[in-house]
């Protein structure tokens, strides 16, 4: 069969050396699959780019706690009661100055987007010593801590970078009461880094909460293993509340959104698909129709029709692949390391930045070479079928 | 020169159906071509020559009838048979020549030769002899569209006899050419049915190119009126 490879190797090479005869429309095609592949990556690496976000925000070896069924932050009360309650828990680090219990406070004040000038909402987080104790990768990077009982916040660093106003020094309404922007503070790619920070009491005082929190957080004496407190909870009739760890709380929280953009791009992605490969099979179509005499002369000589048949098929995955590369590449150049915000799972914005994976790579050159097979499969067939006769049609 | 019979036609029919409407070409056709022969077939516009020439290269086939080949018939072969069959056999020659235009003339003429089991000197020396036999051996690595159009015939006479057919298949070789030209593809064509002993057929509406022939065939409507020119 070496001579069957070889009428194939030759019939390969002359589709592809012909290629410059069909360069627009085989440019064309190439682009037209290189936007489909660069929209593609566009949203995988957004929902992989959130849910990198979220899943460096969650700790194993904290536990998440809100009221029952509250699900998010922002819809969740615990009274002071409750939260002395739970610092009597087993299972919770206990340290010099007690057990390690964070209440938090959590509501949200308005913002305006750099990009698009629209008004967002900002999570304010209201916290204490000890709540920042329990956050790892916690740092001032700009200014200083806020000082307890003055209004004065710390914003997180894609905060700054996101949203306008937001700059050391600023002074800063949130209903009736002005801020001061005194710091800014890192959270490794967290979701944090897409908050602003404050005492813990003063916000309760300013927005009129009382002493109640919306969130405990506790350290863990044994990371994930949050067993002992939810036994705790379920004997104390006091006590009605959802224990997650802080990763499984978070990935609640991302799945919904990264849920959303995977659904929203690969249908965005295969609509635009078919654009592709209606262009690539009439582009293979022509190429065909161009080459017919010269596919029919070789078929007269002796060239086998599936030569033909592979010729096509092999020029269209060509166009196709360069297409993906290109669309790769394009993708990468445009949207890899962007920053991006969106709705977090409670209504907030969380800052993100798009990631491109090799999964999503090997995705996005899945489809462009499906693309490629289809639209060059049934012109292929086409070239296989073309009569002999045709070699010694008059039209030169 | 061998008697043999190459070609063998009894009764043949060939008709096309254009859309409802069925045009016959030949009706019972009879004929018959030696081995060794230089055949011509003339004819007026539309009387069959290219049909003719189809059905000789089992590219395309008789609605009705026997074409035996050496005795054989190869109306019934397969598609797969009939490639093979003529790769072995036949050498084509096309009016407006048929070359790959992204290929130099060497390795248009080489395309035969990549059916064949051949190692690449051997291809290569197959191609020198070819181009050399046509004259054109300094041209190997221009491309078609570098050269005239006498030359690019010589390049695809050179692609019909690299594997060394049993016959040539021409329809109307020289009818893209000038005269001065066209005599010299007609030289070749006879040289090579002289001194290689090719069997050749060709088509062609030319009076004077069929006095290179040694037997000419009229084609009218279909039918032979034969002149023996080999005087
Ligand atoms: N594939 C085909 N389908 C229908 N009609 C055809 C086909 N090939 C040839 N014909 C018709 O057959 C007749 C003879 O054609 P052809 O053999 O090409 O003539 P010539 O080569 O002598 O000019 C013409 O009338 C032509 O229109
Ligand atoms: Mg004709």
């Amino acid at each position: 069969m070496g001579s069957l490879i070889s009428q194939i190797q030759a019939v390969v090479a002359m589709n592809l050396r012909s290629l410059p005869q069909r360069i627009w429309m085989s440019l064309a095609t190439l682009f037209a699959v290189a936007i489909v592949v660069a929209v593609l990556l566009a949203f995988l690496s957004m929902a992989n780019g959130f849910q990198q976000t979220v899943k460096n925000t969650g700790s194993e070896s904290l536990a998440v706690i809100l009221r029952a069924g509250s699900q998010a932050e922002l819809n969740s009360v615990i009274t002071r009661d409750q939260v002395n309650l739970l610092s009597e828990a087993p299972g919770i680090v206990r340290g010099d100055k007690g057990p390690k219990v964070s209440a938090e406070l959590y509501v949200t004040v308005d913002g305006i987007k750099r990009s698009s000038q629209t008004e967002v909402n900002l999570p304010l987080r209201g916290i204490s010593e000890s709540g920042i104790s329990l956050r790892e990768g916690f740092t001032i990077i700009e200014g200083r801590m806020f000082e307890p009982g003055k209004n004065e916040i710390v914003v997180g660093s894609s905060v700054l970078r996101e949203f306008s106003g937001f700059e050391l020094g600023n002074s800063l309404r949130f209903g009736k009461t002005t801020w001061t922007v005194v710091g800014v503070f890192e959270a490794g790619a967290s979701v944090f880094a897409s908050e602003l920070w404050t005492d813990v009491r003063t916000l309760q005082s300013q927005f009129n909460r009382g002493s109640s929190a919306q969130v405990i957080r506790v350290a863990l004496q044994q990371p994930g293993d949050i067993g002992a407190i939810t036994e705790y909870i379920d004997k104390e009739p006091r006590l009605n509340m959802d224990v997650k760890t802080e990763a499984e709380y978070y990935q609640e929280q991302a799945k919904a959104m990264s849920d959303m953009i995977f659904f929203l791009g690969w249908p965005l992605a295969i609509a635009m698909a078919l654009g592709a490969l209606a262009g690539a099979l009439n582009t293979m179509y022509n190429s065909v129709a161009q080459r017919a005499v010269e596919i029919a002369t070789l078929r007269a000589i002796g060239f086998r029709g599936v030569s033909a048949f592979l010729g096509t098929l092999v020029e269209s995955l060509v166009l196709a692949f360069i297409g993906g590369l290109l669309g790769t590449l394009a993708a990468f150049l445009l949207f890899d390391g962007i920053s991006a915000s969106t709705l977090g799972g409670s209504f907030t914005q969380i800052v993100f930045s798009f990631e491109l994976s090799s999964d999503a790579f090997v995705q996005g050159i899945t489809l462009a070479m499906i693309i490629g097979l289809v639209g060059g499969f049934f012109p292929a067939l086409k070239a296989s079928r073309v009569p002999v006769m045709v070699a010694f049609s008059v039209d030169p | 020169m061998s008697q043999k019979q190459l070609f063998e036609l009894n009764n043949v029919n060939k008709s096309f159906t254009k859309g409802k409407e069925e045009i016959t070409i030949f009706n019972g056709l009879n004929m018959s071509i030696k081995e060794g022969e230089f055949l011509a077939i003339m004819g007026p516009s539309g009387s069959g020559k290219t049909t003719l020439l189809n059905l000789l290269g089992g590219v395309d086939r008789p609605t009705a009838g026997d074409i035996l080949f050496r005795g054989s018939p190869i109306n019934n072969l397969s598609e797969g048979q009939l490639s093979k069959w003529r790769a072995e056999h036949i050498g084509f020659i096309f009016q407006f020549y048929n070359l790959m235009p992204m290929l130099n003339a060497a390795r248009n003429v080489e395309l035969p030769l990549l059916l064949k089991k051949l190692s690449r000197s051997q291809r290569r020396n197959s191609v020198d002899t070819a181009l050399k036999l046509v004259g054109l051996e300094a041209r190997a690595g221009h491309q078609p569209s570098e050269l005239s159009g006498g030359q690019q015939q010589r390049v695809a006479i050179a692609r019909a006899i690299v594997s060394d057919p049993t016959f040539l298949l021409c329809d109307e070789p020289t009818g893209d050419l000038d005269r001065a030209t066209a005599v010299e593809i007609l030289e070749i064509l006879q040289l090579l049915n002289r001194e290689f002993g090719k069997t050749i057929v060709m088509v062609t509406h030319d009076p004077a190119a069929a006095e290179y022939a040694s037997r000419c065939l009229h084609l009218d409507k279909g039918e032979f009126i034969e002149k023996d020119l080999a005087a």
